[in-house]
């Protein structure tokens, strides 16, 4: 009973890294970015969904505040990418790295400016609520976001496979020059992907504060979802929502069956260990250079 | 413009190029040694701050800006250097000068260890790797109580050199001389890795790893090596720092640590030692500008404002606005307004445009 | 015995057969030049025998000795120096530092010494500077001694990388397509370094060339290649007029023409 209640919990937390990780995933493979403000960017969502509903703030319908949260992301992903990433065009990846870091200390303090520094909870019609299946009671906010995670993985796959621009993504992210001569505005492509990754992000980010109450640190929480995207095989969408599966059954397991200060260390330690003896698994992308 | 006329090869091999720098510089160390007399403890205690980072910078800088090897992982070495310090004193009774360099060698060493599992790992995959083992390290000080003390952190005594006492808070102007020391020999130790073959066989490993491979480079032990002399440094570094804070714990070195550090080292320039020195400016002096700023406009409005998570919103910002428009970052600037003015009136913007590389993917090695 | 020795030499990327059943021998002291259409092997040849492939079938002997269980960066040490196709210097070092990598092979200082920068190190680096700077001497590029190669010319970028793998003081020196690229004039001054690397230095050379011409000027024997087989080994003179050569080239230059058309 309690391994399958521990199981739940941990598959929606997974879902939340999977969702967060997806949006870093999307942003690799399309322009070779590494964004590592992909955690502060579903913070955002979650606080401007936040913004929108709560009394204390605009009091919106919590459906209302939904879509135009998710708008509001994507179009947020899209002016970053073109005010910003398109400059760092040729530099090297660290340097994205180094910048995107410096982007999420950046929106970390703005959330906090604008919505304070202490905790806060969404006020969510999911959050709180029970179902019963036979004798076995569950949140009815973890089984909603295993369900949204499944419907969003499903329609990004659609997205990538039959819509033409998302075929366009997919030819932009294998060689961008060819992509280039073939018509496809790259440049373009790349907002949009960034805006994809925000809209990602958005739902994460609602999803992670029907949970429990947020504040702006939990953007950090892209550190263990990039953890979960290297662990699921960078690269691959499907990988990235099961490293984040991973990573969320691993957590409540290791503190359950060790001790409680192991559950942090645990998914890092995989990480390490997959990078260490799987390079090639996850390195499947490298090629090694002619020369 | 100086030109120097090389007429035998030592010029070149010299540790500075000609008389004047030499000049410039040992003047600028006579200055930083007759400084603390005419400062206030406060400010010895600040300029005792920039030296440790810078230390702590060099450290990453040999890694980063001369091999090439990004790491989000250092404050884990800092973390390392500073409890092996302090152990070893206050465990096994050994004197600081012995448990100084012993915590750097442990560092050092363990910087190897991690070094010979990664070597295959390349830009963002081992900056991901040591960003875990960053992690890895807080936990396991909290976890391995006993001998850390967990949460509860542990306590730096003071440092006692042949019966002489070095405290920051008691005597503040030996505690920065003793410092100061430390800087300039890790100064001379990195001037001489820069100059030497080990110099340009990191080098050589960042710029091309097959071609350095043809030259007969070990690029995997190169590396290893590269990755111990980095950490043994930070870790001196961190000994020091301990030493500085008097009390530290898990919090001290956590993986923001190591971020912080990274940004640090870009934003004052890759790939120089003077880069190292004014990124240890800007991260040891900006809380205490900003505060200076925040009281300023607080007693010009009669208000007080003090918001969490300024310093790094201020820290990040100015890292964006290098990355975009000085990725060389506060050296790279200096350089162009020194050549500015060398020139008068012939400088050209151009004189320092490096061709960018377009569609360089990083898919293939 | 000869000098470097490939022996039934053959390398499978996946289903292709880039190397085919090869064997050659060069011998001390002469020139010896690779030829063929793109995609025949050549440079993997090279890459074989710098130890960055490992082959399925065959030996490659240096000076009489298998190579195949050495590692990449053991090669340079034996005393086979290269230089790459798309040029493969140290971009953000200068001239005389990209040389002075040359000369790891004979670094014997250690990272102690180095670090403390000890007299020993002091004389080493004097021996090295100067061996370096015959190098520059002997290529004419002592205007470009302190200059950063990310602002070099590409002429003069090929010639650093020649003179980078002659500060390794090479027995037998790889050069990948040393003239493509650059003016007829500097394709002229390569065939006098060659020329002048032979006889001067007495290194042996392999090379890979396209330019018949250069090919034909300086080197003693000459191999074709076509989809990784050998086709014909002999003179310059020898190998053109062979029958299989004459087709593969006819064959390829139809499908040049209608590549650059």
């Amino acid at each position: 009973m309690d391994v399958l209640q521990l199981f739940v919990s941990g598959l929606a937390n997974g879902c939340v890294y999977g969702l967060i990780a997806l949006g870093f995933v999307l942003i690799y493979k399309a322009t070779e970015a590494v964004n590592f403000a992909q955690g502060d960017f579903m913070m955002l969502g979650a606080f401007i969904t936040l913004g929108l509903t709560n009394d204390q703030f605009w009091g919106l319908p919590f459906w209302l505040s939904v879509p135009i949260a998710i708008a509001a992301m994507g179009l947020f992903g899209y002016l970053i990418e073109m005010i910003v990433l398109r400059r760092m065009f040729g530099q090297s990846q660290v340097a994205i790295v180094i910048l995107t870091i410096a982007m999420g200390f950046v929106l970390r303090f703005a959330a906090g400016l604008i919505w304070g520094n202490e905790p806060i909870a969404l006020e969510s019609p999911i959050a709180g609520k029970d179902v019963r299946f036979g004798g076995l009671v569950l949140g009815l906010d973890e089984i909603v976001v295993i369900a949204v995670t499944v419907i969003s993985t499903i329609l990004l796959y659609f997205f990538f496979n039959l819509t033409k621009l998302g075929v366009a993504m997919q030819a932009a992210s294998q060689n961008q020059l060819a992509a280039y001569y073939m018509g496809i505005p790259v440049k373009r492509v790349h907002s949009l992907i960034w805006a994809v990754a925000g809209m990602v992000a958005a739902v994460a980010g609602i999803l992670f504060a029907s949970k429990g109450s947020i504040d702006p640190s939990i953007g950090l929480l892209g550190i263990k979802a990039f953890a979960a995207a290297v662990i699921g095989g960078f690269g691959s969408l499907p990988g990235a929502l099961l490293g984040g599966i991973i990573v969320g059954l691993i957590e409540p397991f290791a503190s359950y069956y060790i001790a409680a200060g192991y559950s942090q260390i645990m998914p890092y330690l995989l990480l390490f260990l997959i990078l260490v003896f799987r390079p090639h698994g996850i390195l499947a992308q490298i090629h090694r250079k002619k020369v | 413009m100086r030109t120097v006329f090389k007429t035998t090869y030592d010029a070149d091999i010299n540790l500075f190029r000609h008389g004047a720098q030499a000049f410039w510089y040992l003047s600028l160390l006579a200055l930083m040694i007759v400084l603390p007399f005419f400062l206030s403890d406060f400010a010895i205690g600040e300029m005792t701050n920039v030296l440790i980072w810078a230390i702590a910078g060099m450290g990453l800088m040999i890694l980063v800006g001369q091999t090439g090897q990004a790491s989000l992982g250092h404050a884990a070495f800092l973390a390392i250097g500073c409890y092996a310090n302090v152990l070893l004193q206050e465990r096994l009774g050994l004197p600081f000068i012995l448990s100084l360099p012993l915590a750097g060698i442990i560092a050092g060493l363990s910087g190897v260890a991690l070094a010979i599992p990664t070597s295959k790992l390349h830009g963002i995959y081992l900056a991901i790797a040591t960003l875990a083992v960053s992690i890895l390290v807080d936990d396991l000080i909290v976890i391995a109580e006993p001998l850390t003390g967990g949460i509860n952190g542990l306590l730096a005594p003071t440092i006692d050199i042949f019966g002489i006492q070095f405290d920051r808070y008691g005597t503040p102007v030996r505690f920065y001389g003793l410092i100061l020391f430390v800087t300039v020999l890790v100064v001379l130790a990195y001037r001489n890795i820069q100059r030497s073959p080990l110099g340009r066989s990191f080098a050589a490993v960042r710029d091309s790893e097959i071609s350095a491979q043809a030259m007969g480079v070990n690029v995997a032990r190169t590396k290893a090596v590269a990755f111990g002399i980095s950490t043994a440094i930070t870790g001196l570094a961190g000994a020091l720092m301990g030493h500085f804070a008097g009390i530290f714990n898990n919090e001290t070195f956590t993986i923001i640590i190591s971020i912080q550090m990274l940004l640090m080292i870009v934003i004052g320039g890759l790939g120089s030692i003077h880069g190292a020195f004014f990124g240890a400016v800007v991260i040891a002096l900006l809380p205490q500008a900003i505060a200076r700023v925040r009281d300023g406009i607080g007693a010009l409005t009669g208000t007080s404002i003090a918001i969490p998570g300024m310093e790094s919103a201020v820290f990040g910002a100015i890292l964006i606005l290098f990355i975009l428009f000085e990725p060389m970052g506060i050296y790279g600037r200096w350089l162009k307004i020194r050549t500015y003015f060398e020139l008068f009136p012939f400088y050209r913007r151009d004189m320092f445009r490096r061709q960018r590389s377009y569609l360089k993917t990083e898919r293939m090695r | 015995m000869s000098l470097l020795e490939v022996e039934n030499v053959t390398l499978k990327f996946g289903g292709v057969t880039a190397v085919n059943n090869v064997s050659f021998s060069v011998e001390e002291g002469e020139v010896f030049a690779l030829v063929g259409p793109n995609g025949a092997g050549k440079s993997t040849l090279f890459n074989l025998v710098s130890r960055f492939y490992d082959p399925v079938a065959g030996d490659i002997r240096f000076a009489g000795e298998s190579i195949l269980k050495k590692a990449p960066h053991e090669i340079a040490r034996l005393g086979i120096a290269r230089t790459f196709q798309n040029i493969e210097l140290f971009e953000q070092a200068t001239v005389l530092q990209n040389l002075l990598v040359g000369r790891h092979r004979h670094r014997r200082g250690n990272m102690f010494s180095e670090t403390l920068f000890t007299p020993f190190v002091r004389r080493e680096e004097r021996r090295h500077r100067e061996a370096v700077e015959k190098v520059i001497d002997f290529l004419d590029l002592q205007p470009y001694r302190e200059k950063y190669i990310a602002g070099l010319p590409y002429g003069v970028r090929k010639v650093v990388e020649m003179g980078r793998a002659l500060a390794i003081e090479p027995r037998l020196l790889l050069l990948d397509e040393p003239a493509s690229g650059l003016s007829v004039e500097e394709t002229q001054d390569v065939a006098f370094w060659v020329e002048d690397i032979k006889t001067q230095m007495g290194v042996t050379v392999l090379m890979v060339e396209h330019d018949m011409h250069l090919v034909a000027s300086v080197s003693d024997r000459v191999m074709a290649l076509a989809d990784g087989k050998t086709l014909a080994i002999g003179t310059a003179q020898e190998v053109q007029n062979h029958p299989k050569v004459i087709e593969a080239y006819i064959g390829v230059a139809d499908e040049n023409e209608r590549v650059v058309a």
